[in-house]
């Protein structure tokens, strides 16, 4: 491992950090709704949109409850929409392959997957959908699933301000996506453009190769769902094999931007988080606790992959890295990329709940696979648009919590008292998540509905089946792709389980909020636990770990664990 | 939820019209004027009045001694539809596969003899249409295509040097070689 292989892992890490600061400073003025220089700006572009909502510009001010209720119609509304579409998509416009409307299972899973931000594809998009559903459905969804999430997070913050009404839902989304997510999105489009993704209307491309083979080429509106698919922590692929496909990233320069841009609002989200709250440094705490975790990961990853596969190497292949080849484990990954931007991408597509691939993660190495396995199981890495930063939060409560426990005093977060209903919605919100990956993975690990789609054999398919409900739970979106998910066990099922894994937990968040925001503030006294410290950031991590290691440990002990110990000891199924 | 249905929907009508319609459209128009070549899928023209020679971002197959060859593909560089094996590390077939591709490459390159060979060239990629080998798996192949094309090893594996692009920035990604592009630069050194 030399110094280019870290410098390549590190730049960009340094770099989202540096960008993600002021981006931070921006999104609490937009948390916070204080007037800026920014509204001067936007606001032209704001006041017909909203007066088309029937909004006035500071809109009605809601409680979470109304706040919720906005969220849940709007995305409801939304989702049946591009059910219609999708299901309608043969008798629509532009649709240069003539392609039929999608069935109503994989119409219903495709519809919540990108409502829910989750982007999971039960299909490959250059063989199912549209120009107009990849610009219209799914485009369209990504834009505002991302603000919905983040919208989301906002609420919370300002309750946890202590203001009880939270804010505008319609408000907040059209501030999102005029002041951030539309101008980045086109000004990264134009990028990806530039190195190479295309950008037309027009139809699949013919070609002669110089051998006499010919080539169809199917192209499209690309750049501009790749931009806001990594930008708004979507994830799901313009063409099957997503942002390994050439046309969606076609450089390692490509390659670092789409990181950046999946990791940019996550990160910048725990430092605007330290200026609503009025407490930079517990942002920061909250920054070095996740940072950690992420580096932690990326380091597994990165070993496991450069080291390779001991049944490829006995029968003849070499991956050892040189100047002249990357080396490693290369099954499943592109040449351009080699193992430090695959391993990147690996660590920060399931750290911020993206989904979106650059190599084919069921091909990663078993302690490799495992990696973004259990960054979604944890799901609190930074997080997707806010929830992710809200799953952390909630872990907090916990911390808070047992710390008071063992000291023997009430709990506080934030100079309000942490009490029983609390702690009752914190519990309920922490174990949905294991219960709708758990149950699922081991019905479709008995019954024969859920084998018949396994690819591979042995421990590595029960990985497979446990991958795919923690991608649908965490709202991430990668996949094993090996299994075959395009069943009507796996599309409702999976779909359920987005459902349960979005909402359920977005609404407990809020009514923690709410109900934390109708508190008293507690002034701070010499007893008070301080949860801005870096003991209390190692005590945050290890409720973490531990709440993680015990829920799902067994499960990993059966499916990655044992299978790199069988690939070690040089065994194949 | 009927306080909340109107605004829902109109907020539904109008990012719909913003984010589904205006934004993709806006980009198309800007991407076609700034970056017509790439928007439209980065094409090699062909010889005036034939077809486009190929993408030089998509991989073709190529096959016998005269070219060089790509990555193993799992959808045979069919880019109607993108794909990968997508076996698992323990997969007996994964084992087999890479195997059998490492018997074709020894009997195929006797140069080489028996030594171990690139992890690139063995392996099929993650989208299937991987335009890239490593250098590794070119110099491989060159006494090879050099011998079928009666030209000197010298004269390939500077065409070889040539066609290699180096990483992002001096920084970013592996080295590699575009299969396409070094094959055409062999034809065009021969005249055809």
């Amino acid at each position: 491992m030399n110094a280019i292989f870290i410098l390549q892992i590190a730049i960009p890490l340094l770099v989202l950090v540096a960008v993600a600061m002021p981006v931070g400073v921006f999104l609490s003025h937009l948390a916070a709704e204080t007037p800026t220089r920014a509204d001067r700006i936007f606001g032209p572009v704001e006041r017909p949109l909203l007066w088309l909502c029937g909004l006035s510009r500071e809109g009605r001010q809601m409680t979470w409850k109304t706040y919720s209720l906005a969220l849940l119609s709007t995305n409801l509304l939304m989702a049946v929409l591009i059910y219609v579409i999708l299901v309608a998509q043969g008798v629509l416009p532009l649709n240069p392959l003539k392609l039929g409307g999608l069935p109503p299972a994989l119409a219903f899973n495709t519809a919540v997957s990108f409502t829910t931000n989750t982007d999971w594809q039960a299909y490959a998009g250059e063989t199912t959908l549209s120009y107009f559903s990849q610009m219209a459905a799914i485009t369209f969804l990504m834009f505002t699933s991302a603000a919905t999430g983040l919208a989301a997070a906002f609420a919370f913050m300002r309750g946890l301000s202590g203001r009880t009404e939270v804010g505008n839902y319609y408000l907040d989304v059209i501030r999102i996506l005029v002041r951030i997510f539309l101008p980045l999105a086109f000004i990264g489009a134009l990028f990806l453009c530039w190195q190479g993704v295309p950008q037309t209307l027009s139809p699949s491309l013919h070609v002669l190769g110089p051998q006499g083979a010919t080539q169809s080429i199917p192209v499209g509106p690309v750049a501009s769902l790749v931009s806001i698919k990594h930008l708004g922590t979507n994830g799901g692929g313009y063409f099957g094999q997503n942002s390994a496909h050439p046309f969606e990233n076609p450089t390692p320069l490509t390659n670092v931007v789409e990181f950046l841009l999946m990791g940019l609002i996550p990160v910048a989200l725990v430092f605007a988080f330290g200026r609503v709250i009025g407490n930079k440094r517990q942002a920061r705490v909250i920054f070095w606790a996740m940072a950690v975790m992420f580096l932690g990961f990326l380091i597994l990853v990165t070993w496991a992959e450069s080291a390779g596969n001991p049944l490829l190497a006995r029968v003849g292949l070499d991956q050892v890295a040189s100047g002249l080849q990357a080396g490693g484990n290369m099954v499943g990954k592109e040449v351009r990329f080699g193992i430090a931007q695959s391993a990147l991408f690996v660590t920060g597509t399931t750290a911020f709940t993206t989904g979106s691939v650059d190599c084919m993660h069921d091909s990663l190495t078993a302690l490799g696979g495992l990696v973004p396995l259990a960054e979604m199981m944890l799901n609190c890495v930074f997080g997707g648009k806010g929830v992710g930063f809200m799953n952390f939060m909630l872990y907090g409560i916990l911390a808070v919590f047992l710390t008071g426990l063992m000291v023997g005093r009430t709990p506080e977060i934030f100079n309000k008292k942490i009490e029983k209903p609390e702690i009752v919605l914190a519990s309920i919100a922490i174990l949905i998540h294991p219960l709708i990956i758990l149950v699922p993975s081991a019905i479709s690990a008995v019954e024969p509905f859920g084998l018949a789609s396994i690819a591979n054999p042995a421990f590595h398919g029960l990985s497979e089946i446990l991958y795919a409900f923690t991608s649908g739970a965490a709202n991430n979106g990668s996949a094993f792709a090996g299994l075959a998910a395009n069943t009507p066990w796996y599309n409702l099922g999976i779909g359920i389980v987005m459902l349960l894994g979005r909402y359920l937990s977005i609404l407990a968040l809020l009514a923690i909020a709410g109900s934390l925001a109708a508190k008293k503030k507690v002034p701070e006294g010499p007893g008070t636990l301080r949860t801005d410290t870096a003991l209390f950031g190692t005590i945050w991590v290890g409720v973490i770990l531990i709440v993680g290691a015990l829920t799902f440990f067994p499960v990993v002990a059966l499916g990655p664990v044992a299978e790199q110990l069988a690939m070690i000891a040089g065994k194949a199924f | 939820m009927s306080s909340e249905f109107l605004p829902a929907l109109k907020l539904t009508l109008v990012t719909f019209a913003l984010c589904g319609l205006a934004y993709p459209l806006v980009t198309t128009g800007v991407a076609q004027i700034l970056f017509p070549q790439q928007a439209n899928g980065s094409l090699i023209a062909g010889a005036p009045g034939r077809p486009p020679l190929g993408s030089k971002l998509i991989g073709q197959q190529f096959q016998g001694p005269r070219w060089f060859h790509g990555r193993p593909s799992a959808v045979h560089y069919d880019a109607r539809s993108s794909g990968a094996s997508n076996l698992g590390p323990t997969n007996q077939l994964l084992v087999e596969h890479v195997a059998s591709r490492a018997a074709r490459v020894w009997a195929d390159n006797p140069t080489w003899g028996h030594k171990p060979i690139p992890a690139d060239y063995l392996t099929s990629s993650g989208s299937g249409l991987d335009p890239d080998i490593s250098i590794a798996a070119a110099r491989l192949q060159a006494p090879r295509v050099a011998r079928a094309r009666h030209l000197s090893e010298v004269a390939v594996d500077k065409l070889i040097a040539q066609k290699t692009t180096g990483r992002g920035l001096g920084l970013f990604g592996e080295p590699r070689v575009n299969v396409l592009a070094l094959n055409l630069a062999l034809t065009s050194l021969q005249g055809r």
